[in-house]
């Protein structure tokens, strides 16, 4: 039963990822599991080590093994009716329409390469046929992945085996379904729902242990596909703190570097293979913790403050350090008392990271003139001190300049502070920057123009490795939603700021938990505060003050399935509707969502992954910036100028405004406020689960075979014509094909649509906002993004129309012949060098029913996995399809230049030259089918709308951009998609690819897919890690 | 730390030191200062004293002259002083380096915390450095380094410490002071003005900016030197030999105006910041 048990945890957590459809499935699934092991536990057992079944089973594995990332969980969610439509979409290639005989085909094939399918599985798949099937080929991919060894073990081998057992045993089952399965697949699903609603959940548990303030550590058991909130939720619980809108949890991925659990994540994700271990810690130091409501509060942010000072995070001078000290045992030991305390050795409290005998002398003096204070007086008086420290409440990140001078770069809650030691050299005020984006270990800022100049200039800092970049950008957009934003709302016009990546702070502004708080009517909570001496003591053996287990029956309520849906929703929207669905927020449409997250997922399971690891956003911007500075390369120290210059602006005008008024408080800038509000309230869901894809590989992004690298070269050619054709040859020098963009991934264009629309001009995937944390003026930017993403062509753009089944599914073939030469990334391992081709190759030959294991074969050892799984979906277009055109080209090494300013009192020093942060080869493979752009590239018609969405995971960022256009009377909607997958070596770029064609194929089963270009960077450089 | 800006002023001493001969003999000529009139310095600087400890009623602490150090009374570049506690500088000019040990000494009996540079690669002259109360800037001028602004904000942890650009040939302080905790006071030349600006860049705080037509007007004291109910005293230049900065100083409202002049002693490059330095010796009260 442990095994039984232990694999229903996991499809939960997995279900989780995948949204409210998943949750619903769950159950079912869960039963299922039950089922079969319950059956035949021994079959199990066989199958794995006896002979034949591995052998059999081998095509799965290879499977598997493709889709390295995370297909397996998610696949299995997905609900059937998603299932269908894949194999709608399919059908629709080959045929134009049928969507019947589609899902037989797709069925046979997953037989055909299992077929090992036990009689007991078919009795239990009666119910559940259709689903099975569904989830067996996700299950089956599942598998593959688990047997990566790339993978973190997440759970013991044993676990794993079972796992493999049951998929195995599922998608046997599955098989048979499918056999059975029919036309009436949707029949099926209603009945599987409902099976599912029957079926008991059972869940793995982790247990978690946070390491709270005063050194205790909380335990408990978590579900473990639990999300962040739920554990944070519990640990704020038993310390009963209401006000936790300031605090976090975190966990450390080495001594270094610390990670904030975001809430609305699935615990397992983020710590990928780290032990469930965290620290409750303060997030956000209240400016004015006066303002707090609750005294239990500010005893919490005092113990934050004393761990901050004592460890040197917050430097104090020694009477500060006294002083605080002196605060400090006033509220832990009460009034001086010469009997008891003289003899004190304040040896035992740490109040300052070196602590002499004069400092305790002073302390002791100073505490004696705190008589009378209560404790939650000295505690305010402790706060009223510490919060005046100049790095209160500064969230230092070390960092180079673009001299590669060590710089450190301070979150706080007014902006962005540049300290070189421990001077503050520059600092940019949140009013003043109007993007915050990063790009591989890159991390950069956009900055509001000076009064007199033109340009909003790009400053970017070097950090020390990818992950410490995109930590730094989530911390940044953290903080300046938390003190900036008045409310999380939306204006109207935010959505194109929203499209920005999917990470978003998700919990209340500051204004907000400040309104929240004032309405606490509570007592007063009667809380014991802990002797810090007896803390420092106790923290190694802390005791273990409360096992919950409650938390895991919480878990799998309607919260994970909100949460997951909003994300969703706004992917959807988009694609679904070309037509009357501009408005990605609006809550309406909330219910179509789940449909189309579900496609979305599914698509993935199956499919490859497209990963990415780079923020779209930063893409976008670094893109622009990007050729800003090359404009001004010429002139670097013009663009420095420039910064330098734009920086003083803002103020003076409010100093001009202030001598007038009375000196008293002017804050500064209420102006920056509402940057980030559009974006908060959506979450991307499709960004979870490709970051679920992600991240669940244990690589980690940070070496960067950078496929995103030549973004900015590739929008470049992309400004230049909206015929992809145009292209890389100049940079690349070898293209076979005529058209792409070499940093299109791949583009498709639909024919002719149902919806009447028909694809206009190729514009590219927005690349633009993805990240963009803090717009200002998020008006004019709005404008101004449309624009733009029309014209930038993304490496990566699917577009799909309805109806054009025929192009769609091409691209991926041809790959095969395309594969150049491995691409020797430095980051990417050998096996991402050749994957995309291979998978697709196989797919190509095989066509549905093809031999799996033969394409497998070819394609490689990894490889060989997706082949099959794409097999089932892209087989069928293939058939359809049309010439592709296939470009491979490999690019020499490029040099990317970065401009970086962060001094502002160093102008005089600034030099011109310019410094090569990465050297990077670029690979540009380009899939093209031919056809559909001659229609619509005649004219470009008329643009009607223009959408940009990003969405943002570990490792990758896929920003979509829709454009509807008018021609003719002919509506055309075209998406591209640019799809930036981050990451180190470990990232199989290959599924990545895969997997995003299947999305997009999936997502958009209207419409076909008309390029897909591949671009890969892959950085020679080893400084990012 | 007291209450930020609250604290900016706060004196019960000032020190200062006699005007020597060699001021306006070779030496100074030595150091490329022009001819001034001797009797003439050293009566500014008299007066001066007396208003500190008359007008002001501080305890002055006067050092004897040094012929040897002709730049002696500009003692402010020898010293930052912050609290309790005195960094003692590494003036950029080794000449002047030999100026530091009779202020130490002074400023030791006065029982503040002494805080030496210790780096030979510093070079730090106190008029560089501007203390609005709640933080420090430190002027990048050709006097001050980077890692002399460095060790100012190692000394004083509690601030923030921001380097600014001094694109003149003047110390920060001869481009801008305090005329109150939250008033800065800048002179209206392109160099004083990008140091306001730059300096309003990097701050946290608001302040209100107030400039006045001499650059050499901005260089004055705000000082508390009474109980912490009584209005503050500004020491300022624009009714004496500056009178076109009097009109903007006297917008200054909460600060009583102390005109002082010392137009032969500027010829020197002293000001009012490096004339003399206060202190509290009871920083906490």
């Amino acid at each position: 039963m442990t095994t039984e048990v232990g694999s229903a945890s996991e499809v939960k957590k997995e279900s989780d990822q995948l949204g409210a459809d998943a949750t619903k499935e769950k159950p079912k699934e869960v039963a299922e599991n039950q089922q079969n092991q319950t059956t035949d536990p021994e079959e199990e057992k066989g199958s794995q080590s006896s002979p034949p079944t591995e052998s059999q089973s081998s095509p799965r594995r290879q499977k598997k093994e493709k889709d390295p990332s995370e297909s397996r969980g998610i696949s299995r969610f997905i609900p059937p009716w998603l299932k269908k439509q894949k194999s709608y979409n399919l059908v629709v290639a080959k045929d134009g329409g049928d969507k019947k005989e589609p899902t037989e085909p797709v069925v046979e094939e997953q037989v055909l390469d299992k077929e090992e399918s036990l009689p007991e599985e078919e009795r239990q798949a009666k119910g559940d046929a259709e689903e099975t099937a569904q989830r067996k080929q996700q299950e089956i991919k599942l598998d593959v992945k688990e047997e990566k060894p790339l993978q973190p073990v997440e759970e013991g081998r044993k676990e794993r085996e079972g796992e493999k057992v049951k998929e195995t045993q599922e998608a046997e089952v599955m098989d048979e379904a499918a056999k059975r399965e029919t036309k009436e697949v949707q029949t099926n699903e209603l009945k599987a729902e409902k099976a599912s609603l029957k079926a008991p959940k059972k869940s793995r548990t982790a247990q978690c242990k946070v390491t709270l303030l005063d050194g205790t550590q909380y335990c408990c058991d978590l579900e473990k596909r639990a999300k962040g909130q739920v554990l944070f939720d519990k640990v704020c619980e038993h310390l009963n703190l209401l006000e936790k809108d300031y605090f976090g949890l975190v966990f450390q991925e080495n001594p270094e570097q610390k990670n904030w659990l975001d809430p609305a994540k699935e615990i397992k994700r983020q710590l990928r293979n780290l032990p469930w271990l965290f620290s409750f810690n303060v997030k956000f130091y209240p400016p004015d913790p006066s303002q707090l409501t609750e005294d239990i509060t500010r005893y919490f942010l005092c113990l934050q403050l004393r761990q901050d000072i004592a460890s040197g995070r917050l430097p104090c001078s020694f009477v500060t350090h006294a002083l605080l000290g002196s605060y400090t045992l006033q509220a832990e030991l009460g009034d001086y008392d010469p009997e008891e305390h003289a003899s004190h050795d304040l040896s035992d409290f740490q109040f300052a990271p070196t602590q002499t005998k004069e400092l305790e002398e002073k302390v002791a003096e100073l505490h004696k003139t705190h008589r009378g204070l209560s404790p939650a007086q000295a505690d305010s008086q402790f706060l009223e001190n510490a919060k005046r420290l100049s790095m209160y409440g500064v969230d230092l990140h070390h960092a180079k300049d673009s001299e590669g001078v060590d710089i450190k770069l301070g979150v706080c809650a007014n902006g962005l502070l540049i300290y070189k030691d421990r001077l503050r050299i520059n600092r940019f005020a949140w009013p003043k920057i109007l993007k915050i984006s990063y790009k591989r270990s890159n991390f950069y800022i956009k900055v509001r123009p000076a009064e007199l100049e033109q340009f909003e200039s790009t400053i970017g800092f070097k950090l020390p490795n990818h992950r410490a970049a995109k930590r730094l950008w989530k911390v940044c957009v953290e903080h300046h939603t938390f003190y900036r934003l008045v409310s999380p709302e939306q204006p109207p016009k935010a959505k194109f700021l929203t499209l920005g990546s999917k990470f978003r702070y998700s919990g209340r502004t500051q204004a907000q938990t400040r309104q929240a708080s004032s309405l606490i009517d509570r007592p007063a909570p009667h809380f014991d505060r802990t002797s810090s001496k007896r803390v420092s003591r106790s923290l190694d053996g802390a005791p273990i003050d409360a096992v919950d287990q409650s938390l895991m029956k919480e878990f799998p309520g309607p919260a994970g399935e909100v949460s997951a849906q909003g994300p969703g929703v706004v992917s959807t929207a988009v694609v679904q509707d070309g037509d009357g669905r501009s408005d990605l927020r609006s809550p309406a449409r909330a219910p179509h969502m789940p449909l189309i997250e579900g496609k979305k997922n599914s698509l993935r399971v199956e499919g490859d992954n497209i990963y990415v690891r780079h923020s779209n956003l930063m893409l976008e911007d670094l893109d622009k910036a990007q050729e800003e500075i090359l404009k001004h390369q010429a002139s670097i120290s013009e663009l420095k100028r420039n910064f330098m210059e734009s920086t003083p602006e803002p103020r003076p005008n409010e100093w001009e405004k202030r001598r007038i008024t009375p000196l008293s408080l002017q804050t500064q800038g209420s102006k920056g406020d509402l940057l980030f509000k559009d974006i908060l309230s959506m979450k991307e869901k499709p960004q979870m689960v490709a970051a679920r894809t992600v991240e669940e590989k244990p690589q980690e992004a940070d070496k960067s075979s950078l496929e995103t690298l030549n973004v900015v070269e590739e929008k470049k050619q992309a400004e230049v014509g909206k015929d992809e054709r145009v292209i890389p040859e100049e940079m690349n020098g070898k293209e076979l094909s005529p058209g792409r963009g070499p940093g299109e991934m791949r583009k498709v264009e639909p024919g002719l649509q149902k919806d009447s629309t028909s694809l206009s001009s190729e514009s590219s995937g927005g690349s633009e906002s993805e990240e963009d944390v803090g717009e200002y003026r998020p008006h004019q930017r709005v404008p101004e993004g449309s624009i733009r993403e029309e014209q930038e062509e993304d490496a990566e753009e699917a577009a799909e129309a309805p109806g054009q089944a025929p192009k769609v599914a091409d691209r991926e073939r041809a790959v095969p012949a395309a594969s150049p030469g491995p691409r020797a990334g430095a980051g990417g391992g050998p096996a991402e060098a050749g994957a995309q081709e291979k998978v697709v190759a196989p797919q190509l030959p095989a066509g549905r029913s093809a031999d799996p294991g033969a394409a497998e074969q070819d394609a490689g050892e990894e490889a060989e996995a997706e082949p099959q799984k794409l097999n089932g979906e892209a087989a069928h277009v293939d058939t359809d399809v049309l010439p592709e055109i296939i470009c491979c080209s490999e690019p020499p090494v490029v040099k990317t230049e970065m401009v970086t300013i962060s001094d502002a009192s160093q102008r005089t020093e600034i030099s011109t030259k310019e410094v090569p942060i990465v050297q990077t080869e670029t690979k540009t493979i380009t899939y093209e089918s031919p056809q559909i752009d001659g229609g619509a590239r005649g004219d470009s018609g008329t643009l009607l709308t223009a959408q940009t969405i990003t969405s943002e995971s570990v490792s990758t960022t896929t920003t979509t951009h829709i454009t509807k256009t008018v021609k003719g009377g002919i509506s055309e909607t075209r998406i591209e998609k640019r799809i930036v997958i981050t990451g180190d070596g470990d990232i199989d770029h290959d599924q990545a690819l895969a997997q995003a064609i299947r999305e997009a194929r999936e997502q958009h089963p209207d419409m076909s897919v008309t390029r897909v270009v591949v671009h890969k960077e892959t950085e020679l450089e080893e400084g990012d890690e | 730390m007291g209450t930020p800006g609250e604290g900016l002023g706060r004196c019960s001493h000032a020190l200062i030191r006699g005007v020597p001969e060699s001021l306006a003999s070779g030496e100074g000529a030595a150091a490329g200062l022009p001819a001034l009139d001797l009797a003439k310095a050293q009566r500014e600087h008299g007066v001066l004293g007396g208003k500190l400890r008359q007008r002001l009623g501080l305890q002055l602490v006067e050092l004897p002259p040094e012929e040897s150090l002709p730049l002696g009374p500009l003692l402010g570049d020898t010293a930052v002083i912050q609290g309790d506690t005195a960094l003692i500088t590494r003036p950029w000019s080794p000449a002047r380096r030999p100026e530091v040990d009779g202020v130490r000494k002074a400023l030791q009996d006065l029982g503040l915390r002494i805080v030496e540079m210790g780096d030979e690669n510093a070079t730090l002259d106190g008029t560089d450095v501007l203390f609005t109360g709640r933080e420090f800037f430190v002027g990048l001028s050709k006097w001050t380094n980077h890692r002399g602004a460095e060790i100012v904000a190692d000394t004083f942890r509690d601030f923030a410490v921001s380097t600014v650009p001094v694109t003149s040939s003047s110390h920060l302080r001869g481009l801008c002071g305090m005329g109150g905790p939250r008033t800065v006071v800048a002179g209206s030349s392109e160099a004083a003005q990008k140091a306001v600006r730059a300096m309003a860049v990097l701050t946290d705080h608001p302040y209100a900016s107030l400039t006045l037509p001499d650059d050499a007007a901005a260089d004055c004291l705000f000082l508390r030197p009474g109980q912490p109910g009584l209005p503050p005293f500004l020491l300022h230049r624009g009714g004496g030999d500056l009178p076109n900065s009097q009109e903007a100083l006297q917008k200054l409202s909460d600060v009583t105006l102390v005109p002082v002049s010392c137009s032969e002693l500027e010829k020197a490059g002293a000001g009012l910041s490096s004339l003399c330095l206060v202190l509290s010796t009871r920083p906490h009260n």
